[in-house]
């Protein structure tokens, strides 16, 4: 069992006998998986289940959600959109930095820092590194970090923690593999601090020059998480319950390179043979090549599922940064 | 047998001994010695009996901070350091090693939104055994205490 798992399981064990949740994420921000705790985690996934079961249409009633997306996206960006709206919320924002202040020389900072004054809550996507944590030193509302370059994103994993615990029944004691760009992608990175805190072993499969950075596997070692490097998939397949793909970047490699490796990164239906029957396979989109469309077929694909739970994790996330009373009685 | 000393003794100032040797330029830097124009004396690569070798730095007129002291053990942290008056050590400072340090460095990581906003630098300080490390407060990313440089 994960370190963090076992000291804080009994705090969370309190909260539950308690069938109200404290809404401890009220007013706070969303910037890093290193900044939630397991019971915070878990008011997250309760709040998700209960907006999945229960839709709710006046959580964000007369609040304005600040939508500030300084690099493209499709799902996080029309997700957190269709959250707000579903919740009765209204969005103002943009969908690129090309008709900013920012193009003339704004600073960051000063954008925020305006943007917060008209807006109840801010959710930023920037291409640098530690951007939502700046936003949120600047920010008078709290902010909500949908991606930072290659550092985090929060809310990804979260999601996919949300899709795990409803297609598997639980979190801990499972087998998980990491599959693909374990360096650059954010959405493995924020997966894997998340996984500190439950008992998760992790099967990390990628090949060398992209295999998961230095310091993230140090503190996997020292939170006590078991975990392994793999060079294929197929020797992973059969030990599994969640085989979490991600995409190889064609442009980091040789194109003799990428062949190899798409040789081994690329997941095709048949490989699933040897699978678990309760394997599922998963993705934070968009896919490329990295698995073949046969797979979609299958009783494993669960990456469309994956994504529509974006919807509910963020309602979630929005609801209760904004409303000190949910979810109340779950 | 006359013992002379390799780096010529000062009046009154401080000496920060027993750095790691390679390290003395950098505290040059962090202490912005340079810039203010004390009168330093610098030994590089001297031999020590407990390090193998060791850096010295002798600072003329200046007593340094407990504050001060401390950010130096993010380079030396088996350093002492000594303040000195009439050529005689009046106070040894005992250093800590802070738990963070500020507006000092610069990030090494090219794509850290420090790079390019006008921010106040923040690094957080972890040690593994004998390891100093920095770990940004905005990208996260960990770099040894080689790696970053101080600002200028």
């Amino acid at each position: 069992m994960a370190r963090i798992h076992a000291e804080t399981h009994a705090a969370s064990a309190a909260n539950e006998s308690d069938s109200v949740m404290l809404n401890t994420l009220y007013g706070s921000n969303i910037v890093s998986m290193k900044d939630l705790t397991l019971p915070h985690i878990q008011l997250v996934l309760e709040a998700a289940h209960k907006l999945k079961a229960n839709p709710a249409a006046d959580l964000l009633k007369n609040k304005l959600i600040a939508h500030c997306f300084f690099e493209p996206s499709t799902r996080t960006r029309l997700s957190f959109e269709s959250a707000t709206l579903r919740l009765g919320g209204n969005v103002i924002g943009f969908a690129s930095d090309e008709s900013l202040s920012v193009k003339k020389g704004e600073t960051l900072q000063d954008t925020i820092r305006v943007i917060s004054d008209y807006a109840d809550l801010v959710i930023i996507r920037h291409p640098k590194e530690g951007a939502a944590r700046l936003a949120a030193e600047v920010s008078k509302k709290p902010v909500i970090n949908a991606g930072d370059g290659a550092n985090q994103h929060p809310t990804q994993a979260l999601l996919d923690l949300f899709t795990i615990q409803e297609c598997q029944g639980r979190l801990d004691g499972l087998a998980i593999a990491l599959v693909g760009d374990l360096k650059y992608g954010r959405t493995i990175h924020s997966f894997a601090q998340a996984c500190m805190l439950f008992d998760i072993r992790l099967f990390l499969v990628a090949p060398d020059a992209l295999a998961l950075p230095e310091e993230l596997c140090d503190t996997l070692k020292k939170v006590g998480v078991r975990f392994s490097f793999h060079q294929s998939i197929e020797e992973v397949i059969p030990k599994v319950d969640i085989l979490y793909m991600s995409r190889i970047q064609q442009e980091r490699f040789s194109e003799a390179e990428y062949q190899q490796l798409r040789k081994q990164y690329v997941l095709t239906a048949d490989m699933l043979s040897t699978a678990r029957p309760n394997l599922k396979v998963m993705h934070p989109l968009p896919r490329v090549n990295e698995i073949d469309t046969g797979v979609d077929k299958t009783p494993y694909a669960h990456y469309f599922e994956q994504a529509a739970n974006g919807l509910y994790v963020r309602q979630a996330l929005l609801a209760l940064l904004l409303n000190k009373d949910f979810p109340g009685n779950v | 047998m006359n013992k002379t000393l390799l780096v010529s003794a000062i009046e009154n100032g401080t000496v920060i001994d027993h750095i790691n040797a390679g390290q003395a330029l950098r505290i040059i830097h962090l202490l912005d010695l340079r810039a203010k124009k004390y009168c330093v004396t610098v030994g590089m690569n001297l031999p020590s009996k407990h390090m193998s070798f060791k850096d010295i730095i002798k600072i003329e007129n200046l007593v340094l901070k407990n504050e001060q002291a401390n950010e130096v053990t993010v380079f030396a942290p088996e350093a002492t350091i000594n303040i000195i008056r009439n050529f005689e050590v009046v106070q040894k400072i005992t250093t800590t090693l802070p738990p963070y340090i500020e507006n000092v460095f610069d990030c090494p990581n090219p794509v850290c939104i420090t790079r390019t906003e006008p921010v106040v630098t923040f690094f957080n300080i972890e040690t593994e055994s004998k390891q100093v490390n920095l770990v940004c407060k905005y990208c996260e990313k960990k770099f040894d205490r080689n790696e970053v440089k101080v600002k200028i």
